[in-house]
């Protein structure tokens, strides 16, 4: 049973289906230790968008504000992708790495956690 | 010699159990069609016990006197420019969130339990839910009512029913009414009427109540006082239904247990908003969120539950993450709003020096660590001139439908991630909770309208955020929304009281 209903074969509208995005997906981004942006980020952005483009001006956009967001060296960086640990490539897409719609990146930056290392 | 005028008692049998009769050219399946696909067994309804015992020309004669006395209050109030009497304008915030977050969810109330008034096979139940319908529609017309005066003087009250349907936020509290309106009839109950009423409603009423009663709001108290005796016998008939389930029928138990576990995690991941409104939106504080929970559900809730150990009820399931997180909630959820302040019909703004030392005090454990520094610098930023918005939109947990701003409790620096594939498709979720209502009824969550994600989809009138604010939200940009200092709520305010800021002082001096 996938839904208590009062029809046996009761189905419901998926909203979030890639197609109804217009050609984007939607990437999650989140920065552990950084909760000064309260939660992770929500991008619409094509499946062929280059990583580097993620990387070099998607990300800046959104956390350049944080004082320690200058310092991150990315050569250090880990990253997660939905869960399971993951080494992007800059110069593949989205796509290409298997990026898919809804996906979550988790990136952790060694050395840096947050304002006073509050997780800030 | 026959009696010209019945008692009490025997006017409410006539009224309730002998209006009822017997189907003799109709299946009761067919009148009744909703009572079965939920898997509830009811074997006897002459069992329910009523527990309103109220005729309804009594209840007209009784509202009406309370309706009388309650807008004479509101009169006397609107001629006496209460709304200056309110501790700080900053107070009037947390009645923009209550009306357009909380009153709508009276409506939606009514709605609920006008339909199941008329899908419960018992009479009995039938007429206490239509009682508690019409409570729930004088509910929302008495707030309507008494909020209007602020309308007049505040900013962010002017389209709260509009708002209510589409902003971001208020999804979270909108979409909880829906899932349950939409859920079976005893769904509904057990999910309104026993997790809302019954163990929830004294974190949602008295916090709201009491901040209004310490922070001089005499419109939205007296409203309370009008509303209590309403709420004591909706809270009746929420345990009402849990034992007349329970009694019922042994397979009723797991049903009944699956339900309180899911509503009471909805339930406490919308309480989310009242923890922020109680330590940080009223200037005179109450108690804190943590002390509020520790009395209402730890003491409260614990002995409930232990008194439905019989029926072979167990705590909720996911009681032990709530119990955790009430050293974290509100300072994780301010911060959702201090975040996304541009996009809100209300302000937010950083606790002063005094505030962050009651928070520190109230929240030893946790505030100093984790969040008096994140807010330190949020207040440096705004010393420098350079308040801080998120320029982003957030991810969202497709159950609850809040910013993914909650951590694991083993860790608080840590946002909690929890994700399912289903048909393909990835859905992501803030908590244990939210993953097992979806993982249990995929096909009705996948119908989610995230607001994130209808923006991103163009459903919102327009591809950038503040077009979707001005346009969709009906919000009035640099007025309703942004932190509220420099505010012009902040602005009226201080005419009002003749207070000037030293910035302003300097300007005239020079």
């Amino acid at each position: 049973m996938t839904v208590a209903a009062i029809t046996d074969d009761y189905s419901g509208e998926r909203l979030d289906q890639v197609e109804n995005f217009h050609g984007n997906q939607v990437v999650y981004v989140g920065w552990d230790r950084h909760l000064m942006f309260c939660s992770p980020i929500a991008f619409a952005t094509p499946p062929a968008t280059l990583f580097a483009t993620l990387l070099d001006e998607m990300l800046p956009g959104a956390y350049a504000q944080h004082p320690e967001f200058k310092e991150v060296n990315w050569a250090e960086a880990i990253w997660h992708l939905n869960g399971e640990a993951f080494t992007p490539d800059r110069n593949k897409t989205l796509e290409e790495q298997g990026i898919d719609h809804k996906s979550i990146l988790r990136i952790t930056t060694p050395g840096l956690d947050g304002i006073k290392g509050s997780g800030t | 010699m026959t009696a010209t005028k019945l008692n009490l008692k025997d006017r409410y049998r006539l009224l309730t159990r002998d209006l009822d009769w017997e189907y003799s050219y109709q299946n009761r399946k067919d009148v009744f069609p909703m009572e079965e696909f939920e898997g509830i067994k009811i074997t006897d309804w002459s069992k329910w016990e009523d527990p309103f015992r109220l005729t309804m020309d009594a209840y007209w004669k009784y509202q009406a006197e309370k309706e009388k006395k309650l807008y004479a209050i509101f009169d006397a109030f609107a001629q006496n420019n209460g709304q200056q009497n309110v501790k700080d304008a900053r107070y009037v915030n947390a009645i923009k969130l209550f009306l357009t977050g909380v009153s709508p969810l009276e409506y939606q109330a009514y709605n609920g339990f006008a339909h199941v008034g008329r899908q419960f096979g018992g009479v009995g139940a039938r007429v206490a839910c239509q009682m508690q319908s019409l409570d729930e529609l004088r509910h929302v017309q008495t707030q309507i009512h008494a909020m209007s005066h602020y309308n007049k003087h505040f900013d962010g009250f002017q389209d709260f029913a509009h708002m209510h349907d589409r902003v971001w936020y208020l999804s979270v509290p909108k979409s909880f009414f829906d899932d349950a309106r939409s859920a079976g009839p005893f769904e509904f109950m057990v999910a309104i009427g026993f997790s809302f009423e019954y163990v929830l409603t004294n974190l949602l009423f008295v916090p709201f109540m009491s901040g209004a009663a310490y922070n001089g709001d005499m419109a939205t108290v007296t409203f309370g006082f009008s509303a209590q005796s309403d709420e004591a016998r909706h809270m009746t008939l929420g345990l009402e239904i849990i034992k007349f389930l329970l009694e019922q029928h042994p397979d009723n138990v797991p049903i009944v247990q699956r339900w309180i576990n899911k509503w009471f995690w909805r339930g406490t991941r919308m309480l989310a908003l009242v923890s922020m409104m109680m330590d940080y939106m009223l200037p005179n504080r109450v108690m804190s969120w943590k002390e509020a929970w520790e009395v209402y559900f730890e003491e409260a809730g614990g002995a409930l539950f232990k008194d439905l150990a019989r029926y072979g009820i167990e705590m909720p399931a996911y009681a032990g993450t709530a119990i955790a997180e009430k050293e974290h909630l509100s300072h994780q959820t301010w911060s959702i709003f201090y975040n996304y302040t541009h996009a809100a019909a209300f302000h937010t703004w950083m606790p002063d020096e005094r505030e962050m030392d009651w928070l520190s005090e109230k929240y030893p454990n946790t505030f100093d660590k984790y969040y008096r520094p994140r807010f330190e610098h949020w207040r440096e930023m705004e010393r420098a001139g350079e308040r801080f918005y998120n320029p982003t939109l957030p991810m969202l947990c497709q159950t609850c439908q809040i910013p993914m701003g909650f951590t694991e409790m083993n860790d608080p620096t840590l946002v909690s991630y929890r994700q399912s594939v289903y048909k393909g498709e990835r859905f992501n979720f803030c908590s244990d909770g939210c993953k097992d209502i979806f993982d249990h009824e995929p096909e009705k969550y996948v119908q989610s309208w995230l607001p994130v994600h209808q923006i991103y989809q163009g459903n919102c009138g327009g591809a950038d955020v503040e077009t979707v604010l001005k346009d969709y939200y009906k919000m009035n940009l640099g007025v309703d929304n942004m932190d509220y200092r420099g505010s012009p709520d902040e602005q009226r305010w201080k005419q009002w009281h003749n207070l000037q800021s030293a910035e302003d002082k300097l300007k005239k001096a020079s």
